[in-house]
């Protein structure tokens, strides 16, 4: 394992000292690991918060700002944060009308918000929770825990972090976020397995040829393994999943995202997104407004992931809003 | 068992999935996010380091105390799930005499594992925990009448044999269910550390 690293334990909260000093428009707390922006709890607005595991950068502290998230709360390294740290970032951005929780579907994560959530509800906090469960890899949702939440996540922060901008009230915020996760799909394809810091080996083994398909965001395995084609075949094969899960009319508008897992340069992404926006337009879908680069990352996998949000007027207009974060800054 | 016993106990897991951290770390990237041992050695470690700073009356204090130093330490499904479960069996104990007998501590282990299952959702068979603590408390209870250590001798086994058989099993919760039948062909971590706490147990009452 080579690693710009000092002790695998510490580099969760290393790198947060880093985050401290490199922004000053976030408040950070170090010690809880808990990322809040600097003028939270701001008055009258109900609070946006998300989290998990760290290893994803820069989802989900660098989309603490202005326009987008009140508070980040990473865990350890594709760890979910623990009840306490997510209890003490919501009562750090409630400012007396409540705190919408945006989760992504992973056993742990949903199981400590769960419980922050009840911590927080017993003090008088409303707490409005949003499912994210955006990837289509995953198809038979009866037998595991369900779709797991990837780069749709961004999306729904962006939506409801604009509408909580706006004054809105708890439930109308979660009902966006929420909207936005079932008109949202997403399907990742990895080349590389990652190495976290604690294990110092690649996840899995994949030979030069090959490719795994429908990972997560974890280094885990994917759902199969195939020989490596070139990128418009695999273009293909991710817009088809997709529109095979979550159909578009033909004349529909969307919100596209080529991501990048972690370990790939641009070049490749923009080669991606160029294939995949033509893949689209066949397919008569308009895409709206688009996203290229490492949004929801998996350490230093190499991989992608693709996710397509049908928009609507009211959607394109919150993700239009102005937005101020390290990762996301537009109109402002 | 009384206090100290039960404090001898979490030492013990705590020593156990310190050397075993690697192992279930190992267990943990075939089919997870290879964090299990780092995760159980820190919340572990934090639970003897909380029962040190304590001064608790009974066993169940122990117990308690232990739970809810893993469940604001280990985050992930491990921190809730091992939380729960050692908040649950300390919460069914007398909570007026400081030592428990076999039978009582049989039947906090079972309110244990009711609290796991509630909160997990995970039944026998879904390669999860449950697979290993199941099969430990109904030997642990069979046995109980035989006293504390053929209990939890016979509950160290049936947790290593029901570990053992979650590797032909297809992951249905947690984070292994997304790899569907390639999930099949690898022991389930968390019912590996399952297996490490009885054995712990069944160690430290020989």
């Amino acid at each position: 394992m080579k690693k710009f690293i000092n002790d695998p334990a510490a580099v969760v909260r290393e790198a947060l000292a880093g985050v401290a000093a490199a922004h000053p428009d976030l408040r950070v707390d170090i010690e809880q690991q808990i990322v809040v922006r600097a003028d939270a709890p701001v008055a009258g607005k109900v609070g946006v918060l998300s989290g998990g595991g760290s290893g994803h950068e820069p989802l989900h502290g660098g989309f603490v700002g202005l326009g987008m998230l009140d508070a980040a709360v990473p865990g350890e390294v594709f760890t979910s944060p623990v009840p306490d740290q997510i209890l003490a970032a919501t009562q750090a951005v409630n400012a007396g009308a409540g705190v919408v929780h945006i989760v992504k579907n992973y056993t742990g994560d949903v199981m400590n918000f769960q419980m922050a959530a009840e911590l927080a509800g017993d003090e008088g906090i409303e707490v409005q929770t949003v499912l994210v469960d955006d990837d289509v890899a995953v198809e038979d949702s009866t037998w595991t825990a369900g779709r797991r939440g990837t780069g749709a996540t961004v999306i729904v922060e962006k939506v409801a972090g604009a509408l909580a901008e706006t004054g809105a009230s708890a439930a109308a915020v979660a009902a966006a976020g929420s909207r936005v996760n079932e008109q949202s799909a997403s399907f990742a394809v990895a080349l590389t397995a990652c190495t976290t810091p604690a294990a110092g080996k690649p996840g899995f083994e994949l030979p030069d040829d090959e490719i795994e398909v429908g990972v997560g965001i974890h280094g885990e395995p994917g759902r199969r393994r195939e020989k490596l084609r070139p990128a418009r075949e695999i273009a293909a094969m991710t817009v088809e999943a997709i529109l095979g899960a979550k159909p578009l009319s033909a004349g529909s508008e969307a919100i596209v995202l080529v991501n990048g897992l972690g370990g790939t340069p641009l070049i490749e992404l923009y080669l991606l997104y160029g294939e995949v926006a033509a893949l689209l337009d066949k397919a008569g879908v308009r895409v709206a407004r688009n996203l290229v680069g490492n949004y929801v990352t998996s350490l230093d996998m190499a991989g992608m992931s693709v996710t397509v949000c049908r928009a609507d007027p009211e959607i394109l207009r919150l993700w239009d809003a102005p937005v101020r974060t390290p990762a996301l800054r537009w109109g402002v | 068992m009384d206090v100290a016993l039960a404090r001898s106990w979490i030492i013990e897991v705590s020593a156990a999935v310190t050397e075993q951290a690697d192992y279930l770390t190992q267990l943990d990237s075939a089919i997870g996010d290879a964090d299990h041992g780092v995760n159980l050695k820190r919340g572990f470690t934090a639970a003897v380091a909380a029962l040190e700073g304590a001064d608790p009356k009974t066993v169940g204090d122990v117990l308690v105390k232990t739970g809810t130093t893993l469940v604001s330490k280990v985050g992930g499904a491990a921190g809730p799930l091992y939380g729960t479960a050692f908040r649950a069996i300390g919460k069914a104990l007398p909570a007026d005499s400081s030592t428990v007998d076999a039978a009582e501590l049989g039947a906090a282990l079972r309110a244990g594992l009711a609290a796991v299952q509630k909160l997990g959702a995970a039944v026998p068979g879904d390669k999860t925990i449950v697979d290993a603590y199941g099969p430990a408390v109904a030997a642990f209870e069979k046995a109980a009448d035989d006293g504390l250590t053929a209990a939890a001798r016979a509950a160290a086994d049936a947790a290593a044999e029901g570990m053992r058989a979650t590797t032909e099993l297809h992951a249905r919760k947690g984070r292994a269910s997304y790899l569907g039948p390639r999930s099949v062909g690898h022991q389930d971590p968390g019912a590996t550390s399952t297996w490490l706490i009885f054995q712990a147990l069944a160690d430290v009452t020989s």
